[in-house]
């Protein structure tokens, strides 16, 4: 299997990887390590059939409580200005398509935002409200209710200009060996998916389906946490959700994913 | 209060079987688990979950501490005339949240 040489030469590739990081966005290159096009696979895909039945019945999807909760808050009036999100997008569903393109660049704040962030901002600067705090109810269903509105739409995240440079960053974490156990991303990610890890199966590590029903949660999650698990798993010290080195790593993550379909809210183990 | 989420048709014909769904959001703490510093977690669960129609009960349930976060109790029941549907969580505490749905046979 093709996969096998690549982790190989990873291993001898840490200078390399710089080089990597400057040639063009994720699938554009014959060069370009990870997962052909052709091979990229939902999580979903890994799940057994019940808890696959489980996300695509929406009447027993139990990550739709979060989306209802969402529509809700969508509709309360908050902050200084006395605004809801309605009063200015109208229906949720006005905002079709948009979580396919986040994380994305916002030139005049001149950050990278992704869903969450996005969602924080407008409740800061046009409600004038309270901050919702990462991993907060409010702001996962917030951002349920956004994501749901793309469900079968494929991910398609800009890469190019003001992106590159996140982007670039991004790629370099998800391929630097972390922790105690010294191990990226890739290692497992793109080099052993499909294989057992103890009880688990390990996927490709795709941020389709995001916030997510972790079933060994009993909650919903954003990818945020779900990535600090990945950090905690190898003995690193995580990264804060929200913050910036995380937002980076999850827009290589969705051009890694580019084409794959959202999920929101999807199941997992 | 626990978000609720149910599913059943608007109408059925008579005779015909309904299939009901419903979730409801609760932590179901077992009592078992202790918090990071060490500290039991209160046991907090829903104890007894029940479903009237047309005002005899259809279904009832009592749930313990292994029952998951976020129970989701799915079953059937035959549709004999319209009327309302009642669906009653009830926990540990007493608490009771209900919700009401109608249901037209024709
Ligand atoms: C006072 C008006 C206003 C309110 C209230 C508001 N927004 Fe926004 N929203 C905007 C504007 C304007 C933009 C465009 C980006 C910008 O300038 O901040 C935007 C952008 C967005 C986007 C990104 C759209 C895209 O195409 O990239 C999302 C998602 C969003 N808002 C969600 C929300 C949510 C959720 C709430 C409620 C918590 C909310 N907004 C409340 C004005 C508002
Ligand atoms: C030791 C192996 C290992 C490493 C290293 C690792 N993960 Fe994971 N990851 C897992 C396992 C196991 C799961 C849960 C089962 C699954 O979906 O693969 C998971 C799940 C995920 C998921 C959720 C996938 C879904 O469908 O919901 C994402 C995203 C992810 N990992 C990204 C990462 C990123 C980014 C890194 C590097 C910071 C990383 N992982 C490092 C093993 C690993």
């Amino acid at each position: 299997m093709a996969r096998r040489g690549r982790r190989a030469a990873l291993g001898a590739a840490g200078a390399s990887l710089m080089l990597l990081a400057a040639l063009p966005a994720a699938g554009q290159t014959a060069t370009e390590p990870g997962i052909a096009a052709g091979d990229r696979k939902s999580g979903r895909d890994f799940l057994a059939p019940e808890t696959r039945a489980q996300q695509d019945d929406l009447s027993i999807n139990p990550g739709m409580l979060w989306v209802e909760q969402g529509e809700k808050l969508w509709r309360e009036a908050a902050g200084a200005g006395a605004k809801a999100c309605a009063s200015c997008h109208g229906d949720p569903s006005a905002l079709k398509g948009v979580a396919a393109r986040y994380p994305a660049y916002d030139a005049r704040l001149q950050r990278l935002l992704n869903l969450e962030g996005r969602i924080q901002n407008c409740r800061l600067e046009h409600q004038r409200a309270a901050p919702l705090p990462y991993e907060s109810q409010a702001l996962l269903a917030l951002t349920a209710l956004v994501a749901h509105q793309s469900r079968g739409l494929p991910l398609n995240v800009a890469t190019k200009g003001p992106a590159r440079p996140f982007l670039a960053a991004g790629r370099a974490m998800f391929f630097t060996q972390q922790g105690q156990l010294s191990i990226s991303c890739a290692q497992c990610h793109d080099d052993n998916w499909g294989k057992r890890l103890r009880a688990e199966r390990i996927s490709q590590g795709q941020p389709n389906g995001f916030p997510t029903y972790r079933l060994e949660w009993q909650t919903t999650g954003s990818l945020h946490r779900r990535l600090r698990a990945c950090f905690q798993g190898v003995r690193a010290e995580p990264f804060a959700a929200g913050s910036p080195e995380l937002v980076a790593l999850e827009l290589y993550l969705a051009a890694r994913a580019r084409g794959l379909p959202i999920e929101t809210p999807a199941v997992r183990r | 209060m626990p978000a609720t989420r149910i599913v059943l048709p608007a109408r059925a014909r008579k005779g015909e079987v309904v299939e009901i769904k419903t979730i409801i959001t609760h932590p179901m703490e077992t009592g078992y688990r202790r918090d990071h510093v060490g500290l039991a977690i209160a046991r907090d669960i829903i104890t007894r979950f029940t479903c009237t129609y047309a005002g005899e009960e259809v279904f009832r349930m009592d749930l313990f501490t292994g029952v998951a976060a976020n129970p989701f109790v799915g079953f059937t029941t035959l549709a004999t005339e319209t009327g309302e549907v009642v669906f009653e969580w009830t926990d540990q505490h007493g608490t009771v949240t209900r919700e009401q749905r109608r249901l037209v046979v024709v």
